[in-house]
């Protein structure tokens, strides 16, 4: 055989192996796309089928239904208000406690922990997030909610109830449950999340980052506020949403202890009722078409809650970025 | 100490001593009784094979192993008469004293002015007016002025490498420390970047102590009076730069910095 025509050989056998490869690529391609796309079909799915159950309630009460305080199945009259206010209450309620103790953690475990606390506390704050939510919901109706009405509620009531304006918050009858102490499990429940997340993005800030700065002459609280929080925001928001889009959520810690009941009260101490613990309560319950109408359309607004709070995310980390300066 | 930094570096006044310097990462020892005296107003490289020692060396000029558990140094780091290693020296006001550059360019993630104020605004408290005029002095120092004065907003991540680089030697000086410690600050620049960095020191020497650390031998012969070869944690020669280069007083030295080192 030439040497010629060994070559073509070897080149037909070369192209016949690339040929094979860029097939592979391509089928690689399109089965991670197909798996990409069934997550976007998957919510377009959920979103349509919300729309289409929710639309008999909307036909019936039109906007009003976001904007009516009174759900009331007796007389077939459904308003949203009341539940939106719990949900957005109780996390509200829920982040103003959990954002700085998470913080708290976090830098606590990445900055200034000594190595030999570094693993088992951050074991806890991980185990802390695999208690199932019914645990927290018991524990807290049966243990927190005692002693949060024996001591906690009667010192807020003396303290932060004596204040003008905000201690409407903090006035009313010490029952244990309520929109505080249901605001109070979530944060619990969140502070994990958070936490972890937060723990996680500030231990990918390079060292070298952190040294310059303390190079500098720059204290802990300095670095980790100047350097490593500017560096990690993306991951911060993201963590907090994280936590946020559980307490929107969460349906059974919260219908233990928030009182169950459909009304809007001043004082954080009285009972309230949130979309998730409703859906819970009542759909099992529910017999006529306009009430299970009116669930459904409270799960759509649910879904538009953590929408419209992803947007904002998305927002606040934009005018973040500009503050920095721009990248180009 | 000298006003006027000696034409020829025969031998000018300490800004450091070192004494029987040992420092130990857990139970590795990583110095062995270094001792050393770092000119005041004047550049002294350290050169040496990776591990040596070098950088391990300037760490604890500032203390910066403070921050990691398990490292410990003993022996005595004189500067300004007290010895840095006391447990009673505020490690704040000693790394605001003691300046450094790293090896790769570590921009802060905020605009290219805050870069500079950051460190400023830590211990002194300047008017706009006053900050506005130290930015731009440290900018200058350190020849990065003229290529960012109309875009002082913009974040210092922007910058190309060799900018970021010289953004944070401006960073380093702005604080006016006594000491800057630069940990191979050239390693990733190209080399007219490098060129600019050298320069740099060169006139930055007349008001600061310059210690610096380097794998380039040229770069050590370039810019520095006087040059310390380490070798596995120890001292092995120490002298005047022309001298370390010309004629080493040690065989070890004459195989490093000729390339027959190993």
């Amino acid at each position: 055989m030439s040497t010629a025509e060994q070559e073509s050989i070897d080149a037909a056998r070369m192209a016949k192996k690339l040929n094979r490869q860029h097939m592979a690529d391509k089928l690689f391609r399109f089965t991670t796309l197909g798996f990409a796309l069934l997550v976007l079909a998957m919510l377009a799915a959920i979103i349509a089928s919300l729309i289409y159950g929710a639309f008999p309630a909307f036909r019936e009460f039109g906007f009003g239904f976001l904007t009516s305080t009174d759900w009331n199945p007796v007389t077939n009259k459904y308003g949203a208000l009341n539940t939106i206010f719990g949900t957005v209450v109780t996390s509200i309620i829920a982040l103003a406690i959990a954002i700085p103790v998470s913080f708290g953690i976090a830098i606590f475990l990445t900055e200034l922990c000594p190595v030999w606390l570094k693993r088992p506390l951050g074991t806890a704050v991980e185990l802390l997030a695999a208690i199932p939510s019914i645990i927290y919901g018991m524990w807290g109706l049966f243990v927190f909610a005692p002693v949060f009405s024996e001591y906690i509620q009667p010192f807020l009531a003396q303290t932060l109830g004596k204040l003008p304006i905000i201690g409407a918050l903090f006035q009313g009858p010490a029952m244990g449950i309520g929109m505080l102490a249901a605001g109070v499990i979530l944060s619990i429940m969140v502070i994990p999340f958070i936490a972890s997340v937060m723990r996680d993005v500030f231990e990918v800030v390079p060292g070298v980052l952190k040294e310059s700065a303390y190079g500098l002459g720059a204290t802990t609280w300095e670095v980790v506020r100047n350097v490593v929080l500017p560096y990690t925001k993306i991951g911060v928001v993201g963590g907090v949403m994280l936590g946020l889009g559980r307490a929107l959520g969460e349906t059974m810690a919260v219908t233990f202890v928030i009182g169950n009941a459909h009304k809007i009260s001043a004082s954080l101490f009285n009972p309230g009722n949130s979309i998730a613990s409703t859906l819970a309560n009542e759909f099992a319950e529910a017999s006529k078409d306009l009430h299970i109408a009116s669930l459904i359309s409270l799960g759509l607004v649910l879904f538009l809650i953590t929408f419209i709070v992803l947007a904002i995310a998305k927002l606040l980390l934009i005018r973040l970025t500009r503050n920095e300066g721009a990248r180009t | 100490m000298n006003t006027t930094p000696a034409s020829t570096p025969t031998s000018p006044a300490a800004k450091i001593k070192v004494n029987n310097l040992n420092f130990f990462y857990g139970s590795f020892q990583g110095l062995k009784s270094i001792n050393l005296e770092i000119a005041d107003r004047h550049v002294t490289a350290f050169i040496g094979p990776s591990g040596c020692g070098k950088s391990t060396l300037l760490r604890t000029f500032n203390r910066m192993y403070d921050l990691y558990p398990g490292q410990h140094a003993t022996g005595e780091i004189v500067l300004n008469g007290k010895n840095v290693l006391d447990k009673k020296q505020d490690l704040n006001q000693l790394r605001a004293k003691v300046g450094m550059v790293f090896q790769k360019p570590t921009p802060f993630p905020m605009s290219i002015y805050d870069n500079i104020a950051f460190g400023v605004k830590l211990y002194e408290s300047l008017s706009k007016a006053e900050m506005d005029e130290r930015v731009e002095w440290a900018l200058k120092k350190a020849a990065l002025w003229d290529e960012v004065k109309d875009k002082l907003k913009q974040s210092g991540l922007s910058l190309s490498g060799g900018q970021q680089q010289r953004l944070c030697i401006a960073r380093g000086v702005a604080v006016k420390p006594d000491v800057l410690l630069l940990d191979e600050p050239t390693s990733a620049l190209d080399p007219i970047s490098t060129a600019k960095v050298e320069e740099l020191l060169h006139e930055l020497k007349t008001d600061y102590t310059i210690a610096i650390v380097t794998h380039n031998m040229q770069q050590a012969a370039r810019v520095s009076d006087f040059t310390a070869y380490m070798y596995l944690g120890e001292m092995i020669e120490f002298g005047v730069t022309d001298e370390i280069f010309i004629k080493p007083k040690r065989k070890e030295t004459e195989d490093y910095i000729t390339g027959r080192f190993g």
